[in-house]
């Protein structure tokens, strides 16, 4: 006779919906934390699948700043930054990078003059493997104030409602100080031209523990020459590319590292409003890029430029972009490295 | 593996009850970190790579209390299929408690992702950088959460369906304190 695994006599129903209910309270709670439970929040999910084009993501590739080619070099400190902060990347010193010059489109095939915004992602790796990564972009402030906007705006473009952006603009009307210099702001046709803008703010933490709010930017050396993009257009759609190969080769780029000091109530936590211009800066080291490597067997390939990867000497602030922004890229990193036979590497390709 | 004792020891006692906020934490703290876009998200994954190492270092330790202390048997009459259901359910939970950070760790290694604990603490990476490595890695960490999530479900209301219905004493062998009217 088989045993039963219940007491001789009437089941015990009470108890096992005691039993039941514990099991559903914390099954319940848990699909409460994972968002199954809340359609409206927004997820990093949401945000990457804003990024996409209307045919869908390029696979394998970054799901935006697609388009990209790397670089390695070195920051070479000179201890002015070390007033602000702790992290040894700011002793003087020579510290390796790995880099990569990129456009902010979600087509890694996109035409270069159809592209606006470029971006700059470093990685930089002192001694005590404590590393700085960040993504910066050439626009001197953000489309929008928060995450939520960026969602909002990512939908609004992508909406074939005539009054979309209209209507997102009513809302957002600091959308506009972007488009502002979106329209009016000199082209160039070199990325060695562009100076690179960390826009999110973060805070320093120097030996005592103080806390500075700045900001940074990587002033380039090589003077900009501006050029429309129609002429940019007819020097082919991969020019910056084959620029910056060339223009390295040829010599080493640089760019100063400028760290600008927030004063007290300066807007810290909305990377769509500049500091006033009079605010302190330190030069605090000169990125020197010198080589450049087609990004397909490159070694910035299979780096994430999280913002968020900070030493110790470095924090986030109250802008709310950082952590959204982790969140999103850790998304695309996971998406594009397990579709990396849609960007297969070339057979002798190394890798890093 | 069994023991004459009627309960678990004490230390083992105390690292399951500790271990079970541990896990249960670190299973929240995951669905939700990878859910959000506020800044709570860095919060939850500052947490999360800390907690995880704690986590295997804890499981190691209870693994080795497991060996030197056994475990009391579990009741006679207990139908075959629910003893064999108790026996797989302990193996899996061990597996998972080990394997899961160490599947996380290797999973920050082979993306080129610092593995910080707090601070300056760093550990060093375990894998090659590898997208492949990587994605494999990504994959069992996330699916195996969903499983673990749902072996601690069975497990507990394996427990209480002993200590609510059978009331066969499996319960209090793990029980975190005895009411005096309980035998030891």
């Amino acid at each position: 006779m088989a045993q039963s695994p219940f007491p001789p006599g009437p089941l015990p129903v009470a108890r096992l919906a005691i039993i039941a209910a514990v099991v559903g309270v914390v099954a319940v709670a848990f699909a409460y934390t994972a968002g199954w439970l809340s359609p409206h929040r927004l997820t990093p999910a949401k945000i990457v699948a804003g990024l996409a084009p209307p045919g869908g993501p390029a696979l394998g590739h970054r799901r935006n700043h697609a388009k990209g080619i790397c670089f390695t070099g070195t920051f070479e400190a000179n201890g002015n930054g070390s007033a602000l902060s702790k992290a040894q990347v700011f002793v003087p010193g020579q510290y390796p990078v790995v880099g990569r010059f990129n456009l902010a489109t979600a087509d890694p095939n996109a035409a270069d003059a159809m592209v606006r915004v470029r971006g700059l992602g470093i990685r930089i790796t002192p001694p005590d493997g404590q590393e700085w990564r960040s993504a910066m972009i050439d626009a001197p402030i953000f489309p929008v104030s928060t995450p939520q906007d960026f969602y909002e705006l990512l939908t609004a473009s992508a909406s074939k409602e005539p009054d979309a952006m209209k209507n997102f603009i009513a809302a957002h009307p600091g959308f506009l100080t972007f488009v502002g210099w979106a329209k009016s702001a000199p082209w160039t046709a070199s990325y060695a031209e562009e100076r690179y803008n960390s826009l999110n703010s973060f805070l320093f933490i120097d030996g005592s523990g103080a806390r500075h709010p700045i900001r940074w930017s990587l002033l380039p050396a090589a003077q900009p020459v501006p050029i429309t993009p129609d002429e940019l257009a007819k020097r082919g759609p991969d020019f910056l590319e084959q620029e910056i190969t060339q223009r390295v080769a040829a010599a080493p780029q640089r760019w100063t590292l400028v760290i600008t000091v927030a004063n007290p109530g300066d807007p810290t936590a909305d990377p769509n409003q500049a500091w006033p211009a009079d605010r302190r800066t330190v030069e605090v080291g000169t990125l020197t890029v010198q080589q450049i490597e087609p990004e397909r067997d490159g070694p910035c390939r299979d780096i994430n430029y999280d913002p968020t990867v900070l030493p110790a000497g470095i924090t986030t602030s109250d802008d709310p972009f950082p952590a959204a922004r982790s969140a999103a890229y850790s998304r695309s990193y996971n998406s594009r490295t397990a579709e990396a036979s849609y960007y297969p590497r070339t057979a002798t390709g190394g890798k890093q | 593996m069994t023991t004459g004792r009627k309960r678990f020891a004490a230390p083992q006692r105390l690292l399951h009850w500790l271990m079970a906020i541990c896990i249960l934490s670190m299973l929240f703290i995951g669905v939700g970190m990878v859910s959000t876009v506020t800044p709570k998200y860095l919060t939850l994954v500052q947490i999360h790579k800390p907690l995880g190492i704690a986590i295997l270092v804890l499981a190691l330790i209870r693994l080795a209390l497991r060996i030197y202390y056994g475990s009391p048997s579990l009741p006679a009459d207990l139908p075959e299929p629910m003893k064999l259901a108790a026996y797989l359910s302990q193996y899996i939970l061990y597996a998972l408690m080990i394997g899961m950070p160490l599947i996380g760790w290797g999973m920050l290694s082979a993306a080129s992702y610092p593995v910080v604990l707090f601070g300056g603490v760093h550990l060093p990476s375990i894998l090659p950088v590898s997208d492949s490595l990587h994605t494999l890695l990504w994959h069992a960490h996330y699916y195996l959460a969903f499983a673990f999530f749902a072996v601690i479900l069975l497990h507990a209301a394996a427990i209480l369906f002993h200590k609510l219905i059978r009331r066969d004493g499996v319960f209090e062998t793990m029980a975190p304190v005895l009411r005096h009217d309980q035998p030891e």
